[in-house]
């Protein structure tokens, strides 16, 4: 078998605010169809790494350094109009709050349609059948009508729906979708997260995931990557990963998490003690000043991903200690 | 769209501020130094007293309060304003004959400030803290600093003593007896300077909103969704961005009639604009009461039918409230 | 382990806000000072009563050191006018300015307050009053009575109180659901207390801001007012000063330029004030980097 290239790769990619480094050199790669969450608690800078791939930052946020590899060009440094041709038809983005991510005065139909016409020769009446097409496929019911429909005639599930149809329309090779439920009502979460893994191997899209709901993360994706303060902490395939990970953070983030019963709470990372610590004058493992295990040694320098296994690394000066039996759980 | 259905909802919820404004003129009605019988009697010579209480009596002077109060409710909604003593002719009459010229200075300020406002706004929230947002947020606080009659005079000065480009007053060139285009341009050139002067305010005030609307509405999520989509930057800026900003602009722009319309009185003066601002300054000047009230509620009136198609407008734009 | 102590920005400092430090804001307070100066000490400054004839007619601008603004038509001196003319034309902006922060605070507060039909009533009324194109109730006003500063400062209040109302009435209708007006009703303090002492002190802030803006709607009016020649025939103010070089205004524009650049620097200043203060309360409208 031919090793193909992956369909994205972030090479210490470091993003910030001035004066404020918030990502601070990533490296990920997403291989052909494979789904990849980002997991991390709010404030560790998933969410700016996956407006930074597309370069939909907010507006004092930069790229500071690193690349963003994607079908050979650089994401990081193209040309404005070149990237434009990728967003929307190469990768495509889905936001979190599905009652401010869709425009309110333009009907669904025609800012779905809008995706289409930009990246395809066709005629307003064939991206029509093509936008009805779609919205039937991500599960709204008649489509047709709905097509005129404004986004208050939705229910927040619908217009995330609705969201995946605008997404999906040009067949983009990669999915990225940023904590997709976290607005919807529980029962709603399933049916979404359903809907996009099934899109996702019809039309053999790869996804990255951005949540913080571990639960989410076993269920639907195949690897994942831990990420903290800036930093990617731990990243391995879900199997093992979730029958034992290796950096202390993510068995915190694992306990608290299956104590919880497997879906999303609020409280639920609390539970490690301490929170995200100020990224200002850090110096050695940022978790360092959170972690049962930290050694001196931790606060010197920050400790670089290591192979732990088999596609498995880890970034932890402690890991030998953090493998001996559940040291967190004793720690409660 | 549903405009009809829209007139009567606007039109039924306006009726009690009808109602309320038609009860201030009443009572400043009755504030005012003499009356209705005070003022025929000064119009046409002097009265004996026993005739003046006649009329007192035929026009129903002596009735009591509440009941003028309703007589003259029920002539509001007639349209009988009564007569004006000063040009021995019902008030309607006379309005209706200087109307057509201050809403001619009207609408065409109100287009002018409107459009030049949006642009202006639009320009600075584009360019958002950089010299040219700087040089422009300057320029329209100065103008929303000075008084319209002012910037009217300076103008004169400017563009018509000066420069020459432009009549310094009047509606029109007197026995000129123009017809059809001649006519209508001679018309267009005694417009420009008193616009320009009633819409400066104005032009300031729209151009800072649309500035602030267009700031939150670019900060929204769906502008970074129709960025994902690979849009052209202009094509979000005015599908996405202008669309939804111009829905609190012309919701406010509607508030501000009324201001526009005290501003047409001065403007007017300074420009001798044959309209209802000269037609108040003489009726002032005259003491005509009825004139006066008149003015204030047929303004009014305008005012409220102006805010019905506002709001259709507004309902037009944003498809949450047409639903 | 001590992060926050070796980053330097972090030593408290005592000086004012940014937004304070801003060169402009600094300079429209000045301005608004030295008018304030100008107008208490008037008499003082002025050289002349400018309604004496002092001079030759139609003196230009520096021409005559004793006349350092030159002359009207009557040889009355216009630097003497537009120090005397501060006078009416402030006192007409902050009284009829207070005026509409008493009533608009009143009405908004009421309605913000107690909601329900005491709201819909009172922003009834609020919005009449809005309706009526305020410089025409003002004329119609100023039409009952002789006109005088104390008259025009009620008609300028009297027409101008709504805007201060709904500004009221939306910080009573988000305080009086706050934590603290909670405890204090729940401690059972009757609701005249709780609205002046537990809301009013926090709504403050906004609606004296609001007011500066009212200050310089008052200014723009008194001079529209006197312009129109509406006002005291024997009180100088800068609308009367430029209403008068009217008649001259193709040859000794300055006669009307002049009032009116004083009454443009005062005005801007405030709105630069009221703009700033805006801001400081509330960060997000500022958007200025």
């Amino acid at each position: 078998m031919i090793p193909k290239p992956p369909v994205l790769e972030l090479l210490k990619l470091e993003v910030g605010f001035p004066g404020a480094p918030i990502v601070k050199g990533i490296d990920l790669k997403i291989e052909e169809g494979e789904k990849v969450a980002l997991v991390g608690e709010s404030g560790c800078g998933k969410s700016l790494t996956a407006f930074s791939i597309l370069r939909l930052l907010p507006q004092a946020a930069r790229i500071t350094g690193g690349q963003v590899i994607f079908d050979g060009h650089d994401l990081a440094t193209l040309p404005a109009h070149e990237l434009r041709r990728i967003r929307g038809k190469g990768i495509a983005l889905i936001l979190q709050e599905p009652m401010t991510s869709l425009n309110p005065v333009l009907p669904i139909g025609l800012q779905v349609a809008e995706n289409i016409l930009q990246h395809e020769k066709l005629s307003r009446r064939a991206a029509k059948e093509r936008v009805i097409e779609l919205l039937d496929l991500v599960g709204i019911p008649n489509p047709r009508e709905r097509y005129t429909m404004y986004p208050h005639n939705f229910s927040g599930g619908m217009r995330q729906r609705v969201m995946i149809a605008m997404a999906i329309a040009c067949n983009p090779r990669l999915l990225i979708a940023d904590e997709p439920t976290t607005a919807l009502d529980v029962t709603i979460q399933a049916q979404v997260m359903d809907l996009l893994e099934d899109l996702c191997s019809k039309l053999s899209m790869a996804m990255l995931l951005i949540t913080h709901d571990l639960g989410a993360v076993a269920q639907w994706t195949d690897r994942v990557a831990v990420m903290y303060a800036g930093r990617i902490v731990e990243t391995a395939p879900i199997a093992p990963f979730f029958a034992g990970p290796q950096h202390p953070y993510s068995q915190g983030l694992m306990n608290s998490s299956v104590d919880d019963g497997w879906h999303y709470s609020s409280h639920r990372l609390t539970e490690i003690t301490g929170n995200v610590h100020s990224a200002l004058g850090e110096r050695g493992c940022a978790f360092a000043p959170r972690c049962p295990l930290a050694a001196p040694g931790c606060r010197e320098t920050p400790p670089p991903l290591e192979l732990a296994g088999p596609d498995w690394h880890v970034a932890c000066y402690r890991r030998a200690e953090a493998m001996a039996p559940s040291p967190v759980a004793a720690s409660h | 769209m549903g405009l009809l259905r829209t007139i009567r909802r606007t039109a039924l919820q306006a009726l009690p501020t009808m109602f309320g404004i038609v009860l201030i003129a009443f009572i400043l009605l009755h504030l005012m130094p003499g009356d209705a019988v005070d003022a025929i009697s000064g119009m046409s010579g002097s009265s004996s007293q026993e005739t003046m209480e006649e009329m007192r009596a035929a026009y129903g002077l002596n009735d009591s309060l509440p009941v003028q109060f309703i007589r003259y409710v029920a002539g509001v909604f007639t349209l009988n304003f009564g007569m004006s003593i000063n040009y021995s002719a019902p008030v309607l009459d006379v309005i209706m004959e200087r109307l057509p010229a201050t809403l001619t200075l009207m609408f065409t300020a109100f287009v002018l400030a409107l459009s030049s406002g949006i642009v202006i706004g639009w320009a600075m929230a584009v360019f958002a803290g950089r010299w040219v947002d700087r040089l422009l947020t300057a320029g329209s606080l100065l103008l929303y600093s000075a008084p319209n009659f002012w910037v009217g005079l300076m103008i004169i000065v400017y563009f018509s003593a000066k420069l020459q480009l432009f009549p310094a007053g009047g509606a029109e060139t007197i026995g000129a007896d123009l017809q059809g285009w001649a006519w209508f341009t001679d018309r267009l050139h005694h417009l420009v300077l008193p616009s320009c002067a009633l819409a400066a305010f104005f032009v300031a005030i729209y151009a800072r909103l649309t500035r602030a609307a267009m700031l939150e509405v670019l900060r929204q999520d769906y502008i970074r969704t129709a960025h994902s989509k690979g849009l052209h930057p202009m094509l979000i800026q005015f599908r996405h961005g202008l669309r939804n900003a111009l829905i609190p602009v012309t919701t406010v722009a509607g508030l501000h009639l009324g201001n526009m319309l005290g501003g047409a009185v001065v403007v007017e003066t300074v420009f001798n604009w044959p309209g209802l601002g000269r037609l108040t300054m003489n009726a002032l000047a005259a003491r005509d009461t009825q004139v006066l009230l008149g003015i204030l509620l047929l303004s009014s009136i305008a005012v409220i039918v102006t805010n019905v198609l506002i709001d259709w407008l507004v309902s037009w734009l944003d498809p949450r409230i047409r639903s | 382990m001590s992060l926050l102590a070796t980053d330097p920005n972090d030593r408290p400092r005592l000086r004012l806000p940014k937004s304070l430090r801003n060169p402009l804001f600094v300079l429209a307070v000045i301005v608004l000072l030295g008018v304030l100066v100008m107008a208490v000490f008037a008499a003082q400054i002025a050289p002349y009563d400018p309604l004496d004839m002092v001079n030759m007619p139609f003196l230009w601008p520096f021409a005559d050191p004793s006349s350092p603004l030159g002359t009207d038509q009557l040889g009355r001196d216009l630097f003497s006018g537009i120090v005397q003319g501060s006078r009416a034309t402030l006192l007409v902006g902050f009284s009829s300015a207070v005026l509409g922060l008493m009533i608009g605070t009143c009405v908004g507060a009421l309605a913000g307050y107690f909601g329900g039909w005491v709201d819909i009533i009172l922003m009834r009324v609020t919005e009449i009053f809005q309706t009526m194109p305020t410089l025409l109730l003002i004329i119609v006003i100023l039409a009952i009575g002789n006109p005088s500063i104390p008259l025009i400062a009620i008609s300028i209040g009297l027409a101008a109180w709504p805007m201060i109302a709904r500004l009221a009435r939306a910080e009573f209708l988000s305080l009086r659901e706050a934590d603290f007006v909670m405890a204090a009703r729940a401690l059972g303090y009757p609701t005249g207390r709780i609205i002046l002492r537990e809301i009013l002190p926090n709504a403050l802030p906004t609606l004296i801001v609001g007011a500066s803006v009212l200050v310089a709607n008052g200014i723009l009016l008194e001079s529209a007012v006197s312009f129109l020649n509406l006002g005291d025939p024997n009180v100088v103010s800068w609308g009367s000063l430029i209403g008068n070089g009217r008649t001259q205004i193709r040859s000794e524009w300055y006669l009307s330029a002049l009032p009116g650049v004083a009454t443009v620097l005062t005005v801007l200043s405030l709105n630069i004030l009221g703009d700033r203060l805006t801001d400081i309360l509330n960060p997000r409208s500022g958007e200025r980097s």
